[in-house]
């Protein structure tokens, strides 16, 4: 399993670059989609296949499709293509690729020196703990944000909706109309 | 037969049981083409095709011949590489998922833990053959078709999933071979009939097989997102649609109708008759019911489906717990 492992994790990192590489949005999405099954063979790999089967099912299989949906009834032409290939100029990747460098370096030091566990000051603070003090003491606040959230949500749709009833143009049942007026 | 160790005669077993499943399939789709014509003659009181060998018996060999000696035309506009990739997808996705089907006790190819997982899996990577076939073609049928499709895919497949749940809740495993074996006593067609219903509609809309066929409609769309393929490429989004309604047959009949259990007959024998009961259901379908305007396919799945199959669910959930606390 240790060979699937490093050649779909090989895939998987190979298919994230042709993503960032390539200039046509669906061909990009082609590789987003591959780099998904090969982590989902990457989860197979490590025992986990629920996860595995998950990730193509809900990644791959549902949201991907709404994404290619979506730049399909774009109907990108060249003129993207060629801004793509602007973007890709070194003079614009080369300054944010050395800043990652130097975060990944800074990962693989840690990582070889073995003292992940060791920090500034303080404990490392693990998800455990952060859920029960929201969920504790701030249960308040939280609840309040997630009130925020909802009116946001409901202000979006509002903002969002068709102009008037009325005025949208299309078919529509008859009763639907009925409704209306 | 001295120089093959027991391990490597399992494996070669096992390698031909995958290899004659994978044709059986492929030639259950194929033939199915021809059956289905005979058979929609035979209801529409007319002939079919019947003029090739005996009783028409040879049409599939004369269809297969003329498909194959069509030029292979890829149109100018089109994105090449999505345009041969899509009918690819198509056949993979859907004879890969065969792999979970267990046929007898004996027979299958493989015995996955997550086995129903995986069949939702290629499910869901058999839309992009209807979407990149459709947008890559460069033509505006085909993208109406595929935007028809990956919408009404992407609606069924949520309450397709739903309406297995209630199966895998009550055998409690993904395992097909579990499913089947947990089936002894009763089918579950029985305790889970909602569930039945929604997977059998859901199964015929994720195949695009008629009334749930508006992505490749003739008469609005001049058939969709494969208009621009020729030769073996449609040829193989064709028997593709057959050979997912082989698959969405063994399905219902490996999650709902026992699989193999039945008495007297040895389990093959059920198991076929199962399956081509189902099969000519299909084709009955399309004999007998209109093509339902595309706004009522969505809202009929999203409206009355998804809502049956949550409440099956939670049925069926409430009645395991008072049935059997764990």
């Amino acid at each position: 399993m240790e060979i699937a492992f490093y050649l779909s994790g090989l895939v998987a990192v190979l298919a994230t670059l042709g993503v960032i590489t390539n200039t046509n949005p669906v061909h990009a999405l082609l590789y987003l989609i591959v780099s998904l099954i090969a982590v989902a063979l990457v989860f197979c790999a490590l025992g986990a296949p629920f996860a595995g089967a998950l990730e193509v099912i809900v990644y791959a299989g549902a949201i991907m499709v709404l994404f290619v949906f979506v730049v399909m009834m774009l109907n990108l032409s060249d003129t993207v293509e060629a801004q793509e290939r602007a973007w890709l100029k070194p003079r614009i990747w080369l300054g944010p690729s050395v800043l990652s460098g130097v975060l990944l370096l800074t990962l693989i030091a840690i990582l070889w020196l073995g003292d992940g566990g060791r920090v500034i000051e303080g404990e490392t603070l693990t998800a455990k703990a952060v859920g029960s003090i929201l969920f504790g003491p701030w249960l308040l606040v939280v609840e309040l944000a997630a009130m925020l959230l909802l009116a946001a949500l409901v202000t979006a749709s509002h903002v969002g909706r068709l102009s008037s009833p009325a005025g949208s143009a299309g078919r529509r049942e008859p009763d639907a109309r009925k409704e209306a007026s | 037969m001295n120089g093959l160790s027991p391990q490597v005669a399992a494996a070669l077993m096992a390698m031909l049981q995958a290899v004659v499943i994978l044709l059986g399939a492929v030639l259950l789709g194929a033939v199915m083409t021809v059956v289905e014509r005979r058979l929609l003659g035979l209801w529409q009181d007319r002939h079919g095709p019947n003029r090739v060998g005996p009783f028409g018996s040879l049409q599939l060999i004369a269809d297969m011949l003329k498909i194959v000696f069509k030029e292979d035309w890829i149109p100018p506009f089109a994105d090449r590489t999505l345009f041969v990739l899509a009918p690819a997808i198509a056949m993979a996705s859907l004879l890969l998922s065969f792999i979970i089907i267990p046929i007898t006790p004996g027979w299958g190819v493989a015995d996955f833990n997550i086995g129903l997982l995986f069949f939702l899996a290629m499910a869901g990577i058999n839309v992009y053959a209807v979407l990149f076939g459709g947008w890559s073609s460069g033509n505006k049928y085909a993208l109406l078709g595929a935007m028809r499709a990956s919408a009404q895919t992407l609606s069924y497949e949520v309450f397709m999933g739903l309406s297995l749940m209630g199966v895998v809740a009550i055998a409690g495993s993904f395992n097909m071979r579990e499913i089947v074996n947990a089936q002894q006593g009763l089918w579950f067609v029985i305790p889970q009939f909602f569930g039945f219903c929604t997977f059998l509609i859901a199964g015929i809309a994720v195949t695009h097989r008629h009334p749930f066929d508006q992505p490749e409609a003739e008469q609005e769309l001049a058939d969709g997102y494969h208009i621009e393929y020729s030769g073996m490429k449609f040829g193989m989004f064709f028997i593709g649609e057959y050979v997912g309604m082989v698959l969405v047959s063994v399905l219902i009949v490996t999650l709902f109708f026992g699989g193999w259990h039945g008495p007297w007959l040895p389990p093959i024998v059920w198991f076929a008759l199962k399956t081509s009961f189902f099969l000519l259901l299909f084709v009955l379908l399309r004999a007998a019911l209109p093509r339902p305007r595309y706004d009522r396919v969505m809202s009929f799945g999203w409206k009355v489906c998804l809502p049956l199959t949550l409440i099956n669910l939670l049925v069926t959930g409430a009645v395991i717990l008072v049935v059997d606390p764990l």
